[in-house]
């Protein structure tokens, strides 16, 4: 899904860069937008696995599920109000009640549990989620229109035009990640949360609300993969099983930056992007100046598929405990 | 299940590390296992033997996941990688005209066990929840390496020309034939992991399992007996995926797939984590709701899940659980 949009780009410019070689530079400029949005949009879902792990002490399959269940709703309310805002924030608040639903009722029972029982009653929850969904919305997938005045390309430099409503995105993506770190920096609740990243037992000793903590952040961190959802929604299908690719690259990212940390998160999800967006373009072209078309058609994408794996087994071999360690 | 005084001494000298093979529970399960082909031929269910084939695959698989899981404490979520990469040596020697069981089966095993020896080294390197997303990511890693492969079929898959070819005047096409060859391999299979359970080896990975620390402390080079046991493990699941791609006579990523690692969770955990018969028991349970469920309702999965949540909130440690928890009360 992810994948589809990234390559009609890539091959759109892909194109052109054989046409006229001189274009380089605005090639990797282009691969870089794209990078932006794919890692911020990743941030979004990462930031929220990030704190629930990092807080909770709670590894949630689940999360890709609330990505696709977000998408839904804002398809959903979008279509039904004919307003791409309104489906945008009726569908980010009803997952986040959905989220707080699912914390009282399921996930609350989890977070003494040892990892092994959370990931299968979380890959439960996942399996529940794919086929409620294909039970209400059926198995095709949903379109949803691109909101008004954002659907057409914006000229950014001579030779360099870029559609609107990616950049928007990353605008989006670029202002929540703001509000997100003064959210967790500035704010007495933010202090909670990283007093309970790195130290749950002191952070409850000290006062706070634990219980009320846990449930607005799993709550909040399904509202902000809605957004995700939401937001991706008009340039990708809203299908089932959409939010599985991107949760575990989500999972990779926070990984990279290391569990718990806001800060490894977004580095993280940028990285990522680049590295999968950037690579997806570039080791193709790289294996065919070395080797010949034959071997960039054929080995170029298996090496561009599996760079990230690469990156995370670099980072984890060299830094156990991610780039940004929360804990300690 | 009435044990006698006698039986529960027995236990309590063979310790806890020990979990034994006993004949009074193994060979009725034998006797009933090559009687079955049998039975469903004068029955007129032949259907049933290729249901119980893929049964004993999937049970072989899974318990070679619970020797890592139930016994060593490494929570690996990326069986399906070593599972896949088994059934793609046989589709691959296949493809390139070398149909002998005898190479493509024992090529499987070492390339389940290699894959398992490289993602383990560095995966061991963590622990806990980053160990489980770690084996998660490297097994999407194989994954998406084999959808981009098109010489090797890609995401179509490769489809096998015919079964593995066995000699010895054996004829792995029939299915009965074929039903023996996989309850031969897996018993054997089955058997080799209970020795080493019952092994020094196996004690140290439950150790290590119990208290890591205290484990080195005593001067056990932890790292390495982990890491073995992970390869071991990688090996048996390598194994049974060139068992699978011999029944279905297909292989394609799907295998590899990280819902099929968390179907071979799902399966210990159903069947009862650190059970010895902990994989047997949860393949047949899960199959059989898979058979049963789907059968009612094309949102099978839906109630899959339901069941899964419910064993994990209500009956943390399996089916096999529940049923000591009976005997000893």
């Amino acid at each position: 899904m992810q994948r589809r949009g990234q390559c009609d780009i890539a091959s759109f410019s892909r194109a052109r860069w054989r046409g006229r070689s001189d274009v380089n530079g605005i090639l990797i400029i282009e691969q870089l937008l794209n990078s932006l949005q794919f890692g911020l949009m990743l941030f979004l879902l990462a930031a929220g696995l990030t704190l629930v792990f990092g807080i909770m002490d709670l590894i949630n399959l689940a999360h890709g599920s609330l990505y696709m269940i977000g998408a839904y709703l804002v398809a959903t309310i979008a279509t039904v109000s004919g307003s791409f805002w309104i489906g945008l924030a009726g569908g980010v608040v009803a997952s986040g009640v959905f989220g707080a639903i699912l914390e009282v009722s399921v996930i609350r029972r989890l977070y003494a549990r040892d990892p092994l029982s959370q990931v299968l009653a979380t890959f439960a929850l996942l399996l529940m989620a794919n086929e409620g969904v294909r039970m209400i919305w059926g198995s095709s997938p949903l379109v949803m229109p691109m909101p008004v005045g954002l659907g057409g390309p914006v000229r950014l430099l001579p030779g360099l035009s870029y559609p609107a409503y990616r950049l928007f995105i990353i605008g989006a993506g670029l202002l929540i990640a703001v509000l997100l770190y003064l959210l967790v920096t500035r704010t007495r609740i933010g202090m909670q949360v990283r007093a309970g990243a790195s130290n749950r037992e002191m952070a409850r000793a000290m006062g706070a609300n634990v219980r009320l903590l846990f449930l607005a952040l799993f709550a909040f961190g399904a509202a902000l993969c809605a957004v995700a959802g939401g937001l991706l929604g008009p340039l990708l299908a809203v299908q089932i099983g959409m939010g599985e690719s991107i949760l575990i690259l989500a999972f990779v990212v926070i990984v990279i930056g290391g569990i718990g940390s806001m800060r490894g998160a977004l580095v993280g999800a940028l990285l990522v992007g680049v590295v999968d967006t950037a690579g997806r373009t570039l080791v193709p072209l790289l294996f065919g100046a070395l080797m010949g078309p034959a071997a960039a058609s054929n080995a170029g994408p298996a090496a561009a598929s599996i760079l990230i794996y690469v990156l995370m087994a670099a980072v984890l071999f060299w830094k156990p405990q991610g780039l940004f360690p929360a804990n300690g | 299940m009435a044990e006698t005084a006698g039986g529960r001494a027995a236990r309590a000298a063979c310790g806890l590390l020990d979990h034994p093979v006993r004949i009074r529970i193994a060979l009725p399960l034998l006797i009933v296992l090559v009687a079955l082909p049998l039975v469903a031929q004068i029955l007129g269910a032949d259907y049933y033997t290729g249901v119980v084939s893929r049964i004993l695959i999937f049970a072989l698989a899974a318990s070679s996941l619970n020797l890592i899981v139930g016994f060593g404490g490494m929570v690996s979520f990326g069986h399906a990688a070593f599972f896949g990469v088994g059934a793609y040596a046989v589709g691959i020697l296949m493809q390139y005209g070398v149909t002998s069981a005898w190479i493509s089966w024992p090529a499987a095993i070492v390339a389940g066990a290699a894959f398992a020896l490289v993602i383990g080294a560095i995966s061991l390197r963590t622990r806990g929840v980053y160990f489980i997303m770690i084996t998660l990511a490297f097994a999407q890693m194989v994954f998406y390496l084999m959808v981009s492969l098109k010489a090797w079929g890609g995401e179509d898959g490769i489809t096998l020309a015919s079964r593995s070819r066995v000699g010895l005047g054996v004829d792995l096409a029939s299915d009965t034939q074929f039903y023996y060859a996989v309850l031969l391999v897996s018993a054997l299979a089955f058997i080799v992991m209970a020795r080493l359970l019952n092994a020094r080896f196996g004690h140290v990975l439950q150790a290590i399992h119990e208290n890591e620390t205290r484990t080195a402390a005593l001067g056990f080079p932890v790292y390495r007996y982990k890491l073995i046991g992970f390869t071991i493990a990688g090996a048996v699941a390598g194994l049974a995926g060139a068992l699978l791609a011999n029944q279905t006579s297909f292989v394609s990523p799907a295998l590899l797939d990280w819902q099929q690692s968390g179907i071979f969770l799902i399966m210990i955990i159903l069947g009862g984590v650190g059970h010895l018969y902990g994989g047997l028991i949860g393949a047949v349970v899960f199959l059989l709701i898979q058979e049963i469920a789907s059968s009612y309702t094309i949102y099978w999965q839906f109630i899959l899940g339901a069941v899964l949540l419910a064993v994990v909130l209500f009956a943390p440690n399996g089916v096999m659980s529940m049923l000591q928890r009976r005997a000893r009360a």
